[in-house]
């Protein structure tokens, strides 16, 4: 059995992280009715960075890397009908799996650290994105297929100039909540070695000392409204028929 | 592109190409009754060839073996005397101009980039895509500010129009119009086919034209192919020779018990001989209109009331007539004003939804032609005339370019 092993490894993780986080002594702490040390958070704003910028780089591998995957099955299903249940399914029972077990299962194959995070993380935006991709190539209208095809446009010239760009609304709302969702999930990969703004959340002492909590969740939640600011900024860009209306 | 010049050579019409479906048949899957069985039609060079018959009877699965949207599964279609079979689906295609009743215009493109998306894939240099483009925005009679816009931002009757240009920008051998204007309201309805017919006088395109609309069929078409279920074809004739002799009991109760009346969709109103009108002109001596009126040759009651350029303002009534002079402002409104070229039966139906017995005619500049008149329209269905097949179809000759 591996489990016993597995469960050692990540002992070891966790304590490292929780030992780095005890050995600093809090003035706040002795205080259990303050919600948020000010104090704390003025002389330890610093240590916010370097897992901020991890968080970033997983959030943006993950959505990446499961957006390129997710696109190419949409492109493979939208051509080959049979393949859309069982890729539906497919992609559905991956996004049941509890992130914590999906991380450990990973463990013995691609092993502590960010690797194992950033393909948790992708394969948890596959579904999203693949709904999506998917629902927006079947909102084109027909008619306007029927007149590119029946204009001379191959069925490659189709796709590429017709049916995504008319997709592009849904595809973009796609990648919307799968990133903000990643922002969220993002957050276990502390568990897995892989850094973040985790570390910052889950440490035995913040249980009484809610803080560095706060602070990490506020740079996630901004870091989410981020994101899909700019994708709704980007969509509007390359979609200006979608404003254009009569008058 | 080499294909268009091999075709050329073949055509008899510049510009256009004949088609000819030689046995064609189209079976779906391992269906009893093929959709389309053994079709053998010859629609010659720049004539307007109307498919028509019930929903079902496989006139639309015709049309689209041209350009191979529907694979044929026996026999064969010649375009400009080569086969379909033989060539590639989608540069065929774009020699083949293609209108749709949904019109499918591409939501996400301006209206120049829909115009101009066949001369695209042709690989045509953006200047000329852009000169062909702000030229159909002319023909179809759009401003040219128009073409930055989107097709949402369209009427749906300018969304047809455009849907037309798109299809003729690459100047195609033949047209599939797949009732184009059957999801149009009845009044643009009219005015979009006979902007077609202005149009294709000038363009002389071999066009297909869908429609289960026998009126339409009898207005738009050179010829009309009548069909029945499985695509055969029951008749195929001019309009004039299917509402005079139509060859079977189908086609005679497709055409309807109303044949005499759709005869009047074959002429125009320059055909038939008017009344003329008693004139009077401001200021005259209504002594002198009522002269006018007393000969026994007048057919009009009333006397009507022209300006400087013969222009019809108005009809004079007995009140009028009643003072020294003509007045400038006469008792009666004008009611319908008919065109020279309008269609017979179009101004039946303006004079019938005016309420009107008789309504003055004008040519061209709007100057004064004769009046035309319920009785008129009645005693010419009596005449033998009518009933001849003397009426052959007269496309409205527009050859000069609209103003």
């Amino acid at each position: 059995m591996i489990a016993p092993t597995l469960l050692a490894a990540v002992g070891e993780v966790g304590e490292g992280f929780f030992q780095e986080r005890d050995s600093s002594s809090l003035p706040c702490q002795a205080k259990p009715d303050e919600v948020f040390c000010f104090d704390w958070a003025r002389e330890n704003i610093d240590r916010f960075g370097t897992p901020t910028v991890q968080h970033l780089e997983l959030v943006l591998f993950s959505v990446l890397l499961g957006f390129a995957i997710a696109f190419a099955i949409s492109l493979l299903a939208h051509r080959t009908a049979w393949l859309r249940p069982p890729l539906l399914a497919a992609t559905g029972i991956l996004y049941t799996i509890p992130s914590i077990a999906f991380f450990f299962l990973l463990l013995p194959i691609t092993g502590i650290g960010r690797t194992t995070a950033i393909v948790v993380l992708a394969t948890y935006t596959l579904q999203i994105i693949y709904r999506n991709t998917m629902l927006g190539l079947a909102n084109v209208p027909g008619p306007v297929k029927d007149a590119a095809r029946g204009m001379g446009l191959t069925e490659r010239q189709i796709l590429w100039r017709v049916e995504l760009p008319l997709a592009t609304p849904e595809i973009v709302a796609g990648l919307r909540i799968a990133t903000v969702s990643t922002v969220a999930i993002a957050t276990l990969a502390v568990f897995i070695g892989a850094g973040g703004l985790g570390t910052q959340m889950y440490g035995s002492g913040n249980l009484t000392f809610p803080t560095s909590i706060i602070i990490a969740a506020a740079i996630a939640i901004g870091m989410a409204l981020l994101f899909d600011v700019a994708l709704l900024t980007v969509q509007r860009l390359i979609t200006p028929w979608r404003r254009a209306r009569l008058g | 592109m080499p294909e268009a010049e091999a075709t050329s050579e073949t055509q008899s019409q510049p510009g256009a190409s004949s088609v000819s479906y030689e046995g064609a048949s189209k079976r779906y899957g391992d269906s009893a009754s093929p959709a389309v069985d053994n079709l053998t039609l010859e629609v010659p060079a720049g004539e307007i060839c109307v498919l028509v018959g019930p929903s079902g009877c496989g006139k639309t699965t015709a049309m689209r073996m041209v350009n191979r949207t529907v694979e044929i599964t026996e026999g064969d279609v010649l375009v400009g005397g080569e086969s379909v079979r033989d060539r590639d689906p989608a540069r065929l295609r774009r020699e083949i101009g293609y209108v749709i009743q949904q019109i499918g215009l591409f939501p996400h493109r301006t209206i120049a980039e829909n115009i101009g998306a066949v001369p695209q894939l042709l690989g045509w240099k953006k200047d000329r895509t852009k000169a062909r483009t702000a030229e159909l925005l002319e023909l179809i009679g759009l401003d040219p500010e128009l073409g930055e816009r989107y097709p949402a931002q369209l009427s749906g009757g300018q969304q047809q129009r455009v849907g037309v240009a798109r299809a003729l920008a690459a100047d195609p051998l033949v047209m599939l119009m797949d009732e184009p204007f059957g999801a149009i309201d009845p009044i643009s309805r009219e005015r979009l086919q006979n902007e077609f017919l202005r149009l294709q006088a000038q363009v002389r395109k071999t066009v297909l034209f869908v429609t289960h609309d026998i009126d339409e069929a009898i207005k738009m078409g050179d010829r009309i192919a009548i069909m029945k279920e499985g695509g055969r074809v029951e008749q195929y004739a001019t309009p004039a020779e299917i509402l005079m002799a139509p060859a079977t009991e189908f086609v005679e109760d497709f055409v309807g018990a109303d044949r005499a009346l759709k005869r009047l969709a074959l002429m125009r109103v320059a055909d038939i001989d008017l009344w003329e009108a008693p004139l009077a002109h401001v200021g005259q001596a209504t002594a002198e209109v009522r002269a006018k009126l007393a000969q026994s040759d007048v057919e009009v009651p009333y006397p009507l009331l022209v300006d400087g350029e013969r222009r019809p303002l108005g009809w004079l009534s007995e009140r009028d007539l009643g003072a020294e002079t003509v007045p400038a402002k006469p008792d009666s409104p004008l009611g319908p004003l008919l065109d020279r070229d309008d269609v017979m039966r179009d101004a039946l139906a303006d004079l019938l939804q005016g309420e009107a017995q008789y309504a003055a005619v004008v040519d061209h500049e709007g100057r004064i032609d004769g009046v035309l008149s319920v009785e008129i329209i009645s005693e010419f269905l009596k005449s033998p005339r009518a009933k001849s097949g003397e009426l052959a179809v007269e496309r409205p000759h527009g050859g000069e370019p609209a103003p």
